[in-house]
């Protein structure tokens, strides 16, 4: 059954345009030009109950828009949508019950008292009742790691504490739908795969839906199997994560180890060398050229190891973005 | 995830606990900066020593000399009066403070959560006037005992009532218009000057410079506006300007002042969150 249903979303912005100059400034006193921004255009997808998404694209593409449409603080030009058969933006204390929005910003938490005091006060404002609250509060503190810094003041904690507490914070109340917008931002490497982890875990325990958006792919190929790709507003994939990979890639990674301890001359025209360590060598080759490389270095080099391998999804996404900038910036 | 059914009682209960957590915690939150409170406390004090000593010098110790009804004695007492009203009714950084999370974005919480902001930052402000209240009591009761001289008798108890009703309701009045200016911050993102021009405007029309006796010449309306309340009702109502009489009156048309300002709030909060989420959240 869908937990999220979206449908034909649509969100635009009026921005004001303000040109150069002084006299273009005392000329916006009186009229101001503005120019509408689609922020999101005909956004369409279902995401069933108990599933985690992740939502691609890059800055300025429509992710936190989506966010804070299903999150009800936004109200959308046109099109519908339904969180668990609720209409976000009603902002019903029904539907407010069921879900959490997490960002990487400070937010649910009291900055100057302990998170037990905040987490006391969450028990009160979603009704948890008290046995529910004290087990819960026993499970999140251990898989989080964090028990020992329930009674010091959050303005003391790490970023990297902060934002395990803001995960309590947000699911003291055991959502049935959870938006994470870029959780790990600015976490070091092991908080970052503390929370990771965590998240894997909690999802599978308690199959809730979750919809994540974040920069990090490594978050997102631990956690998501399904991916929407968002660009400009606009849904440009929605499928497997993998499917990525083979739908964008041009290319595919040819990894050679030559026999003689060296490298021969003039691979460039295979394609663009990714890293010479000879006598090892990684060379990115577009897809429909691979077997003809292959052959023809055979051909010409003694060769002990091969194998081809897909790009790494990192890469992929990057390009696929860059591309999109590059050809926005050229028309 | 089950969503019971709850009677109107439990319901009831539910929303008490909370009002009551909200205050205890924002209680404990005040204590974190007792020593920077108990300084800005005490510091408040100054301006009533240089009021007295103006009033002195204009009045020359001459205790016959009255001023649209007030002799000396009555003036230091109006004093002494107001500043306990303001102590009810001003709400240090409550517009900015609401203004502000407007500006960063930070009231999402109250949109997201299961929570009525203006009733959040209702018991948030309850707390910060009961801790205020224990430094506070201190200082005042030497301000008084040090002005004994000058003060008149405690008045009939129906008027010492009428006054703590009062002063009860300046504090919601206060609230409210403090409040009210802070959402503005919805349509105008840019609020600080309004709050400097309310907060002279506010000095002024509340009685808190001068009584309102001796302004009422020049703004004739002035006992009409919702000012009067924050510092010039309670007072003028323990010295007894206001005829016993008329108490009921006056207390009347004090609550409905909270009733309109409570419509107000509540209109502008709905409308600016609209406003919020149709101009991108």
């Amino acid at each position: 059954m869908a937990a999220i249903e979206v449908r034909e979303l649509c969100r635009e912005y009026k921005v004001f345009r303000k040109r150069e100059g002084l006299m273009a400034s005392v000329r916006g006193l009186f009229h101001r030009e503005h120019t509408i921004v689609s922020a999101v255009r005909n956004v369409s997808f279902s995401i069933d109950e108990g599933e985690m998404v992740a939502f691609l694209g890059p800055n300025g593409a429509g992710k936190t828009t989506t966010l804070k449409l299903l999150s009800g603080l936004v109200v959308p030009s046109s099109g519908t949508a339904t969180v668990l058969g609720h209409v976000p933006w009603k902002r019903e204390d029904a539907y407010r019950r069921r879900f959490s929005l997490v960002t990487g910003q400070k937010e649910q938490l009291w900055w100057d008292l302990p998170a037990q005091e905040s987490f006391r006060l969450h028990k009160e404002i979603y009704r948890i009742p008290a046995e529910d609250y004290t087990r819960r509060i026993d499970e999140l503190t251990d898989l989080l790691e964090v028990r020992r810094l329930m009674a010091q003041p959050v303005r003391e904690l790490s970023l990297g504490e902060r934002m395990r507490m803001e995960l309590i914070a947000a699911l003291l109340h055991r959502p049935d739908v959870l938006f994470l917008d870029e959780p790990t931002i600015g976490l070091d490497v092991v908080s970052q795969r503390r929370v990771q982890e965590f998240l894997r875990h909690y999802q599978r325990e308690q199959r809730i839906t979750v919809i994540l958006t974040s920069h990090y792919m490594k978050d997102v190929e631990a956690l998501c199997e399904r991916a929407i790709v968002i660009n400009k507003g606009t849904v440009i994939h929605d499928g497997p994560l993998a499917a990525i990979i083979d739908r964008f890639s041009r290319h595919k990674i040819i990894e050679l180890q030559f026999s003689d301890n060296g490298c021969p001359e003039g691979l460039e025209r295979f394609g663009r060398i990714v890293e010479t360590r000879p006598p090892r060598v990684r060379i990115q080759v577009e897809k429909q050229r691979v077997s003809e490389c292959l052959a023809t270095i055979l051909s010409q080099h003694s060769v002990d190891d091969i194998s081809v391998v897909e790009r790494p999804l990192e890469d992929v996404i990057a390009e696929l973005f860059s591309t999109d900038d590059a050809s926005r910036a050229a028309t | 995830m089950t969503v019971a059914t709850e009677s109107f009682g439990e319901e009831l209960r539910a929303r008490l606990r909370l009002k009551w957590l909200i205050l205890r915690t924002a209680i404990e939150e005040r204590l974190v900066y007792r020593a920077d409170f108990a300084f800005s406390t005490l510091v408040r004090f100054l301006p009533i020593v240089t009021q007295i000593f103006l009033w002195s010098a204009i009045f020359q110790n001459d205790t016959a000399r009255t001023m649209k009804g007030y002799n000396f004695g009555q003036m230091v007492s109006y004093y002494l009066l107001v500043m306990m009203a303001r102590a009810f009714s001003s709400m240090p950084g409550l517009s900015t403070g609401i203004a502000s999370s407007i500006a960063d974005g930070s009231v999402r919480k109250y949109l997201i959560q299961p929570v009525d902001m203006l009733d959040h930052l209702f018991w948030h402000r309850v707390a910060h006037k009961l801790v205020y209240y224990v430094i506070a009591a201190g200082p005042f009761a030497l301000v008084f005992w040090m002005c004994r001289a000058h003060l008149p008798g405690w008045p009939a108890w129906p008027v010492t009532a009428a006054f703590v009703a009062s002063l009860l309701m300046s504090f919601a009045i206060g609230f409210l218009i403090e409040a009210l200016i802070g959402l503005i911050a919805f349509w105008f993102l840019e609020v600080s000057s309004l709050i400097f021009i309310y907060m002279m405007l506010s000095y002024f029309l509340s009685g808190h410079m001068i009584p309102l006796e001796l302004l009422s010449q020049w703004i004739p309306f002035v006992d009409y506006l919702p000012f009067r309340y924050l510092a010039y009702a309670p007072a003028a109502i323990m010295l007894g300007k206001i005829p016993q009489e008329q108490l009921p009156m006056e207390l009347f048309v004090q609550a409905v002042w909270i009733v309109v300002l409570f419509i107000l709030n509540r209109v502008a909060f709905h409308r600016g969150v609209q406003r919020y989420s149709s101009y991108g959240g």
